[in-house]
């Protein structure tokens, strides 16, 4: 009982948050999206925040989470940042430009839009729904679920900055995108940021986002990425997590995928308090493919929970998914995917993996690969594992004078590396070969030097 | 070649079910309805002990404070709980029957029909039968032979009476009557079953066997197992269960514990086949069952074999608690559901003893308008070093109506133990039926064939006679039955 009193006391000071400062909530944002809001907090008032009774949270209790006195960011806080300076360890070779969010605001508060060579739009989501009204208005919302999640109504109820990313049909961006998500301040803080992403037909983009903590302080975000990738557009997300451990992450992305499109996401987990990744794809037409890879390493008391849900709606398509991870000391993990493959369906091939290495009898793992099939002609298989270290593998590094410490790394790097692997932009998969041996070595991470401190636990 | 398929399927799904047949004999009920007055009058009936009244208040009381579960992959319409009738028993001639000549004439002759010989003498095969007939054990053949070396094997209600002791130490150790909803309603109503003790070093000579039927209507068959191998003991038993065609759902709600001590090795099969309602999903039986074995003793080993073909709706998982050094569990399975059958069966192996090993092989065929659920768990905790753990759930999916799902879980708690999950979900290759027709076997024969290989690696394991009974069954509930 006294739980339950707990959490609805939390719910209601995130709806007594709401209330307090639903007129600035309002302020700058149309209509439509002020309708939604009420929708969701409607919504939100109903399926508060998800427990351990939830079984999709059986592992990682939100709720929780939320009970902090941290302050949230309704207005852009103006810091000053040096560009150049503090991005000394920026991926080369990505596009010039750096899209930068901080504290879940777009930084560049003078250029709020930027074009793109093709007449593709990045900028800020906020200006992008008074500016653009009809083309968010098509998409905004209409992949997230509000209706059963009820940190996606939160986060919606809450909307105001983020991401939005428009590219035309035909476009292609050479280049890929940059994103960092900064959190910094001196105080605790909760962001909620909210991200568009539209490719239209036969468009092709390349994401790259970071997730940074710059300050000591604890943070919470609870963020909500759409993604619409229209007939035969292409889009490759990359996805790097590296807050520090006072950090927790609640992030969900919705995949919502057209015929003959093609979405490959990687999400490589490095550092971070607890991190919960919802990754939700929905195949909306025959002929689609996906790709969803994550790769996980956590230490010391980290909680990091994977939830991957693949709707195959349509026939002939095809999705993969790989997850792994490495648990050290006393981190916990979970990983949980799904695949549903709907009554009409047929010819759908879908494939899901989870192999988790636990080097320690304090960490501990649960999986949870679920198939839910209604067509007959289908092709699904998954697997999880959990293990350790290949015995045989060792001793035959060790009789070749490899000393241990450094055979276990190689072993785990090689675990890891196919993930690493499958990641496209060659830049990208350089620095994250070199993160990811840095994190397994436990050192830090060449960056250090810089101001960010992105690699820094 | 699809026409004569659907053809094919008519006919199978046409097919009668053998079993349905309705036998008269005088029943003695009580009214319906569930109430403490109705624990306490079974308890009374039985002429129990003061623990056992105890026990079941308890359990009543607990299980009036709990709802139905809800998580299963099932639909299942609301039960209403005053509606059935709590016990029913063919009327005997006051002792009970002594003799083979005892037992009313009309009850022998349904255990004929059902090929169960309540006749020692006759019988060729050594298998020893506790025969349960609604919520009553009939007959309990062979218990003599068994005696004398030592083995109990009789009615739970006989148990309660000449060995209480043993029944107070074990009944509920393995399902407490707070581990469910149905354990609960279990705990508070059971009628009878079956209780099989096995001592110190003995391997029991023969299968021992317990046939459940259900016969009278409104009824709910409410029964209890308890299976205890001490040190060095092992046993192989089996289980059956039918009942009539009725267009009612029936609820049947049983409890199976199994306890093995150092070395002891209990060996379960079952082969359950209810009645699974007719073609268009009405009737059939509600098959609510908790069954759960203990792996006390180092190197004790439970293993589980099961072949699921009736029921309207199945929900059961068959676990092992591993808790002592080098233990073993097993849980080998066939489900097979057909028209608008449901089943969400599976298991749980909880690692707790270190060295603890576990298979797991499940098998579900789905055909018709049904759904077909795996759900396991497989827990390693810290303690268990050195734990290794193989699942392998494969699907087979005939028809393009049905659905086959899987759910496992799996918790890992510690560094030294492997766990490994696999699972794939298919339907029969156009190649292999082309291929069987080529050299001349009929499509229905081919998918006989298929499904049969399919499943082997699961019936291999089950004793010799009810192996061959398996294999027809899932014969008869699935031939040709491809969209």
């Amino acid at each position: 009982m006294s739980s339950e009193i707990i959490h609805s006391e939390i719910k209601n000071k995130l709806l007594d948050l709401y209330q307090n400062n639903h007129e600035v909530l309002k302020n700058g944002s149309p209509d439509y999206i002020n309708k939604i809001r009420e929708k969701a907090i409607e919504r939100f008032r109903e399926l508060g925040l998800p427990d351990k009774k939830n079984e999709n949270y059986k592992y990682t209790d939100l709720k929780k989470e939320f009970d902090n006195g941290y302050k949230t960011y309704l207005s852009p806080k103006n810091i000053k940042f040096d560009m150049k300076e503090i991005f000394s360890c920026d991926v080369p070779d990505l596009n010039t430009k750096v899209i930068l969010l901080l504290n879940g605001w777009y930084y560049d508060r003078e250029n709020l839009l930027t074009e793109l060579p093709g007449g593709a739009i990045i900028g800020s989501f906020q200006k992008a729904s008074e500016i653009y009204p009809e083309l968010v208005k098509k998409h905004f919302a209409q992949y997230a679920d509000i209706e059963n999640e009820g940190s996606v109504a939160l986060n919606t109820a809450f909307v105001k900055d983020g991401i939005f990313l428009f590219v035309p049909k035909g476009v292609i961006i050479e280049k890929p995108i940059q994103i960092i998500n900064v959190l910094m301040d001196e105080e605790e803080g909760f962001t909620q940021h909210r991200n568009l992403y539209i490719l239209e037909e036969n468009s092709q983009a390349s994401i790259v986002v970071c997730d940074h903590t710059l300050s000591a302080s604890n943070f919470l975000t609870n963020s909500v990425a759409e993604f619409y990738v229209g007939q035969n557009a292409h889009l490759d997300y990359s996805r790097i997590q590296n807050e520090h451990n006072g950090s927790k992450q609640i992030s969900h992305l919705f995949f919502h995928q057209e015929r003959d499109s093609n979405v490959t996401a990687n999400t490589i987990s490095l550092h971070g308090g607890l991190i919960r990744n919802n990754i939700s794809v929905h195949l909306d037409g025959e002929g689609c493919e996906n790709n969803t890879y994550g790769l996980y390493l956590t230490d010391k008391g980290q909680h990091i929970d994977n939830h991957v849900f693949i709707d195959h709606a349509k026939p002939h398509c095809i999705s993969n998914q790989l997850f792994k991870g490495v648990l050290d000391d006393f981190a916990t993990g979970a990983f949980n995917g799904k695949i549903l493959v709907r009554r009409d369906a047929q010819k759908t091939q879908a494939y899901q993996a989870n192999n988790n290495i636990l080097l320690t009898d304090d960490a501990d793992i649960k999986t949870r690969p679920q198939l839910e099939i209604y067509a007959d002609d289908v092709k699904c298989s998954h697997g999880a594992t959990v293990g350790q270290l290949d015995e045989n593998a060792l001793f035959y590094m060790r009789a070749r004078g490899i000393n241990k410490k450094e055979a276990k790394l190689l072993l785990m790097y090689a675990f890891a590396h196919e993930i690493i692997q499958k990641i496209k932009v060659p830049a990208l998969k350089d620095r994250i070969t070199d993160l990811v041996e840095k994190r397994l070595r436990g050192e830090l991470s060449r960056c250090n030097f810089c101001q960010m401190h992105c690699c820094n636990s | 070649m699809e026409k004569d398929q659907d053809k094919i399927l008519n006919e199978v799904t046409r097919s009668e079910y053998k079993y349905g047949f309705v036998t008269n004999i005088e029943n003695e009920s009580f009214a319906k309805g569930l109430s403490e007055d109705v624990v306490r009058l079974i308890s009374q009936k039985k002429n129990e002990p003061e623990f056992m009244l105890e026990f079941r208040l308890k359990a009543f009381r607990y299980w009036q404070k709990m709802k139905m579960p809800k998580w299963a992959h099932l639909q299942i319409p609301e039960i209403n709980y005053q509606d059935i009738i709590y016990y029913s028993a063919p009327k005997q001639k006051a002792s009970g029957p002594k003799s083979i000549d005892d037992i009313d004439p009309e009850l022998k002759a349904t255990f004929d029909k059902l090929g169960i010989s309540l006749d020692e003498q006759k019988r060729l095969s050594g298998v020893a039968v506790d025969a349960v007939i609604d919520s009553i054990s009939v007959k309990t053949t062979f218990k003599e032979t068994l005696a004398e070396l030592g083995i109990i094997f009789c009615s739970f209600s006989e148990a309660v009476q000449e060995h209480p002791d043993l029944v107070k130490k074990y009944m509920g150790s393995v399902v407490p009557y707070t581990d469910n909803f149905f354990a609960a309603l279990n705990s508070a109503v059971f009628s009878d079953g079956s209780f099989c003790y096995i001592p110190k070093g003995v391997r029991c000579p023969m299968e021992l066997s317990t046939y459940f039927r259900i016969n009278a209507a409104n009824t709910g068959q409410f029964e209890r197992t308890l299976i205890v191998a001490e040190d060095d003991a092992s046993v192989s038993y089996l289980e059956g269960c039918t009942a009539p065609m009725r267009d009612e759902n029936q609820l049947h709600a049983a409890i199976v514990e199994i306890i093995a001590n150092n070395n002891a090795y209990v060996k379960y099969s079952t082969v359950q086949n209810w009645y699974p309602g007719d073609k268009n999903g009405k009737g059939g039986i509600y098959n609510f069952v908790t069954k759960r074995g203990k792996c006390a003793g180092e190197n004790s080993k439970i293993s589980w074999t099961q072949v699921e073909t009736g029921s309207a709706v199945t929900w059961k998982y068959p676990s092992c608690i591993l808790l002592g050094d080098n233990s073993v569990g097993e849980f080998y399975s066939v489900a097979v559901t057909n028209n608008y059958q449901q089943a969400d069966t599976g298991t749980k192996m909880i690692h707790i003893g270190k060295n603890t090993k576990s298979t797991i092989v499940s098998k579900g065929i789905s055909a018709g308008f049904s759904n077909n659920s795996y759900r396991g768990l497989v827990k390693v905790t810290k303690n268990a070093i050195n734990s290794r753990n193989f699942s392998q759930c494969d699907s087979l999916l005939l028809g393009d109506k049905c659905g086959a799902h899987t759910f496992p879980y799996i918790e890992v708690d510690n560094k030294d133990s492997i766990v490994e999950h696999e699972a794939t979900t298919s339907k029969i290759g156009e190649d292999q039926i082309f291929y069987c027709n080529q050299r001349g076997i009929k499509t229905e024969d081919a998918i006989g064939l298929i499904v049969n290989g399919y499943a082997k690696e699961v019936l291999n394991k089950l004793p010799m006679e009810f192996a061959v009974e398996a294999q027809k069954l899932l014969q008869i509930s699935l031939e040709g039955s491809v969209g």
